[in-house]
């Protein structure tokens, strides 16, 4: 099965609607960048105190807010993070403006402490099984058990522990409501039940996960980021002026600079948050994006061996054409595992999946319609300045008739 | 060209068998299959569970220390030589960045004693800069680079301590290290995977914990209520030489206890040899007992002597922790009795053990990841993996037919050869790092279409068979450079820039990478020579 045999589609001589369309698309992204105050950071970079938490239920964000402001020290935000796999989840934040890390830190601890006092048990002295850790569950259930006549040694009350808490954190994701969930753990029976029911309760959240950037933390970060993404783009121009015309590394470089945009862009445009995953998604999207400019350049530094006599748009064209059904091939193909983490991958990858749907797409068509009008332009520019056209040159002599001669000029643009 | 082709099958055989056996080993049951597969693949923070903390080493304190030590050094030094001044006073660094302005002032130095004071402070003092305010007064900074060193001892101190109180813990594969580059950063990066009580790490990590056993008053060694209640019961002020120190608060309930005791300890933390927790004489009591150094327990027997029947008291920080009343004579050991829990006594023993911080340290940044959150992401990311490897798969099979199997099985043991490669560097496989793994898929796909494009323009041509697979390999060859080379210059940033699970994936993609390019030419290669062997060159490749 071949889908692109021979194609002869004139790629460069539609470029225009294409690069407005890049235009466009630039300034809409930047637009709404400046529009929404910047970009909107994820974990890695939002500076403040931050907590997942899972709930039995579906969470009422207001009742959280209110029950958080009431402790926390500063605004406090509460994000619902259902979708993609994800449900009953919030993230509740707070915000950093003038706070120092003690607070900070401090705040972390005060948010837990309201979420028990509001939604858990907090006077009962009992343990909370859905928020605990294997220390403290096996000192919690050491001198009950005994009392209780379970006869058990040290080893098989870690193992217990171990087994009970793994299975809440793998088979019902960090949360369970009943107690007899727990009975399918090896090693279970009604003694040990009974001890758990007694010294434990089910509180109806679970802490997923937990964050505090600091201000010189998370500026450092963000220094990072940007000097990851600079030095790489800045690395690739090296590397491709010295395998092929610095113009086409420039050209290059500009097709991926306008990749990282557009997608950044987007991010804006939807509202998603950047993290440093999605950095790290960028930068493999450079990458990925200059594989696909290069494969271009090759075929067309490979052609102008053998073509004098074409136009330089010409021989871009064929070069295009002929990659044609590798391009469509490859960029579908990482495309169709892109698509499959961005669908089933879970919430965590989210911004990095979005970030490749995005730039895949737009990588492939930069490398056709911006990279190559790149050099293409410059080396009509290049060549109008440098040979302004020729007279040709009168003959003496009884009139002869003159032939015009077709532009043997390999550079100049038929158009 | 056949017995090239023998070894090019070995060597890809062999690859195959050390890569399986180093992912799985070489086990006899299922149960040990998924156990050799679990070991020997690391997980990273994020799919394991576990924090990740960047402290602060406050090393301004550090600084101030060390101009107060230096003053009382010059004061001891003065004395003897007859110099006094009126004050000497150490200004107050409120953050990390006030470090290099810890300035020691001293004023009323007698002006004819100018000269005699310029030389104790060159002997004693020599790390310092003295600068005249005026005939009388003078102030001392430290220079820059004995500033710059003391600050990098401070944090260096903070790792080592650090470092002893997390191992101490028994937790597996912790790690301890500088953040960011030594001298322009104070920083600790420290990790701790599957740590559940992080609360219980973070304070036995941040406790600076500076020990002090030191004498109660003898005239009033019964608790205070409160301070202003002990102000007034000695007269409004405090004898010279004491303090009051608040005892730590074990029941709910119970009202405060505040003693008054000596401002010069006894024992201080740096004259304990070695420390142990172990239950109190009478059942539900915990005590720790230490042993002292030589020096530290001849001061601390005459001591004793002197003081049989008097009270001491234990102090962690800002904490009383115990109060026992002095029986006889004590030698070179202790204990430290009437201990709130086996906890308290484990974690006392620890700070004995590992000495006290250089220097406070705070939290700068921290990130904890429960281990469902761990258990979920694993899930997903192999879901999406099988779905996409699926996905390419049926398309390979249907555009390039047969010729789709050789990629498909290349691309099977890229993966092999990806996963074995990380379970070899012992690299942490992070939830990036499983994206990587899937993105790898995509690109390694790239190589083999890159050729089997080039093949079937060849072949279009009118090539025969061999002639075109070998141009296909030969043309496709540079640009498959090219394209690996550029991605990898990506991950290579990426690893400098990043931390941790981005890490990871710079990791794993540059491994994909690599393998990929065995595999995509070296092993099709082979695979197509397989194919064509045999054929008498007209009969049609199928591609």
């Amino acid at each position: 099965m071949e889908l692109f045999k021979n194609t002869n589609y004139d790629f460069l001589g539609k470029k225009w609607p294409f690069i407005i369309a890049s235009v466009v698309l630039s300034v809409a992204g930047l637009t709404s960048i400046a529009l929404k105050g910047g970009l909107k950071y994820g974990i890695d970079f939002k500076e403040g105190t931050l907590i997942q938490v899972k709930f039995a239920n579906p969470p009422q964000d207001n009742k959280i807010r209110a029950a958080m402001l009431e402790k926390v020290k500063g605004e406090v935000s509460v994000q619902d993070l259902s979708g993609n796999g994800v449900v009953n989840t919030v993230e509740i934040a707070t915000e950093a403006k003038g706070q120092g890390e003690s607070t900070m830190n401090a705040n972390q601890n005060i948010m837990r402490a309201v979420l028990t006092d509001t939604f858990g048990q907090p006077g009962a002295g009992k343990l909370d099984l859905n928020n605990t850790g294997e220390d403290e569950l096996f000192n919690r259930l050491r001198d009950p058990l005994a009392r209780a006549g379970v006869a058990m040694n040290d080893e098989q009350l870690k193992t217990l522990v171990h087994n009970i808490l793994g299975e809440i954190n793998t088979h019902h994701s960090g949360l369970i409501a009943n107690f007899t969930d727990l009975s399918s753990v090896p090693g279970m029976n009604s003694g040990i039940m009974n001890t758990l029911r007694q010294e434990c309760y089910l509180a109806p959240f679970h802490v997923v996960s937990a964050q505090m950037v600091g201000p010189k933390v998370g500026a450092k970060l963000r220094q990072k980021a940007l000097f990851a993404t600079l030095y790489a783009l800045a690395g690739m121009l090296v590397y491709i002026a010295f395998r092929f015309e610095w113009i086409y590394g420039l050209g290059a470089v500009i097709a991926c600079f306008h990749d990282t945009l557009i997608t950044v862009g987007l991010f804006s445009l939807f509202g998603k948050e950047i993290s440093m995953t999605v950095i790290a998604a960028l930068l493999t999207l450079v990458g990925y994006s200059m594989n696909d400019t290069i494969v271009i350049f090759d075929r067309i530094r490979e052609n102008l061996k053998f073509s004098r006599k074409e136009s330089l748009e010409a021989v871009m064209n064929r070069a295009v054409n002929q990659t044609l059904s590798r391009t469509i091939m490859t960029s579908g193909l990482t495309f169709l595992t892109v698509i499959a983490l961005f669908i089933w991958g879970g919430p965590v990858l989210n911004g990095f999946s979005f970030a490749l749907v995005c730039g895949i797409i737009v990588g492939t068509y930069s490398s056709v319609f911006v990279a190559s009008p790149i050099v293409l332009f410059w080396h009509n520019y290049a060549d109008s300045r440098r040979k302004p056209t020729p007279k040709p040159p009168t003959v003496s002599g009884p009139a002869a008739p003159r032939v015009e001669t077709a532009r043997k000029n390999p550079t100049k643009a038929v158009r | 060209m056949q017995k090239n082709l023998k070894t090019r099958t070995v060597i890809i055989l062999v690859t195959i068998l050390l890569c399986v056996v180093r992912i799985v080993g070489l086990p006899t049951s299922k149960t040990e299959l998924v156990d050799h597969l679990k070991n020997s693949i690391r997980l990273g923070l994020d799919l394991k569970g576990g924090s990740h903390l960047v402290m602060e080493v406050q090393v301004q304190d550090a600084v101030k220390g060390d101009a107060q030590q230096t003053s009382e050094r010059l004061q001891d030094a003065a004395a003897k030589q007859g110099i006094v001044w009126n004050s000497a006073e150490v200004s107050d660094p409120q953050s990390v960045d006030d470090a290099g302005n810890v300035t020691l002032t001293i004023k009323g130095v007698n002006p004819g004693k100018a000269a005699d004071f310029r030389n104790l402070v060159n002997t004693e003092a020599p790390t310092y800069i003295l600068t005249a305010l005026n005939s009388t007064d003078y102030s001392l900074k430290l220079k820059p680079s004995d500033l710059i060193d003391l600050k990098k001892l401070a944090v260096q101190g903070a790792i080592d301590t650090i470092s002893n109180r997390i191992n101490d813990m028994g937790v597996a594969e912790t790690s301890v290290q500088q953040y960011g580059q030594s001298g322009a950063d104070y920083q600790i990066l420290i990790e701790l995977p599957g740590v559940d009580d992080l609360a219980h790490a973070k304070e036995l990590i941040g406790t600076t914990a500076v020990l002090q056993i030191t004498g109660v008053d003898k005239q009033h060694d019964t608790p205070f209520t409160s301070r202003e209640d002990a102000l007034a019961k000695l007269g409004g002020i405090l004898p010279l030489n004491e303090t009051l120190y608040k005892m730590k608060p074990r029941v709910r309930g119970q009202g405060d206890e505040w003693y008054l005791v000596d401002k010069l300890p006894v024992i201080k933390g740096s004259d304990i040899r070695s420390a142990r927790a172990g239950q109190g004489d009478t059942g539900r009591t915990w005590q720790t007992s230490f042993t002292l150094s030589q020096e530290g327990g001849r001061r601390f027997a005459r001591f004793t002597g002197d003081h049989v029947g008097d009270k001491l008291a234990v102090i962690l920080d800002n904490d009383i922790v115990s109060v026992a009343t002095i029986n006889e004579r004590i030698e070179d050991s202790g204990r430290i009795m009437g201990l709130g829990s086996e906890e308290e006594a484990s974690d006392l023993a620890r700070y004995l053990r590992s000495g006290s911080l250089p220097a406070r340290v705070t939290t700068a940044f921290e990130n904890s990841v429960g281990p469902s959150l761990g258990a979920d992401s694993i899930h997903q990311g192999i879901v999406s993996g099988i779905a996409g490897l699926i996905a390419v798969i049926t398309v390979m099979l249907i555009y390039y037919k047969r010729s789709g199997v050789n990629a498909v099985l290349a691309l099977a043991l890229n993966t092999v050869i990806l996963l074995a490669a990380i379970a070899y560097f012992h690299a942490a496989l992070t939830l990036p790092g499983i994206a990587g793994v899937i993105l790898t898929i995509g690109m390694a796909v790239d190589s083999n279409v890159l050729i089997f494009e080039r093949i079937r323009e060849e072949l279009r041509t009118g090539k025969g068979v061999f002639a075109a697979v070998d141009t296909g390999f030969n043309k496709a060859w540079w640009t498959i450079v090219d394209t690996h080379v550029t991605t990898i210059v990506s991950c290579a940033f990426l690893f400098l820039f990043g931390e941790g699970p981005v890490r990871g994936f710079a990791v794993t993609l540059t491994i994909g990478l690599f393998a990929n390019v065995f595999t995509a030419v070296f092993v099709s290669r082979t695979i197509f020579n397989w194919e064509i062997l045999g054929r008498r060159g007209t009969e049609a490749l199928s591609i």
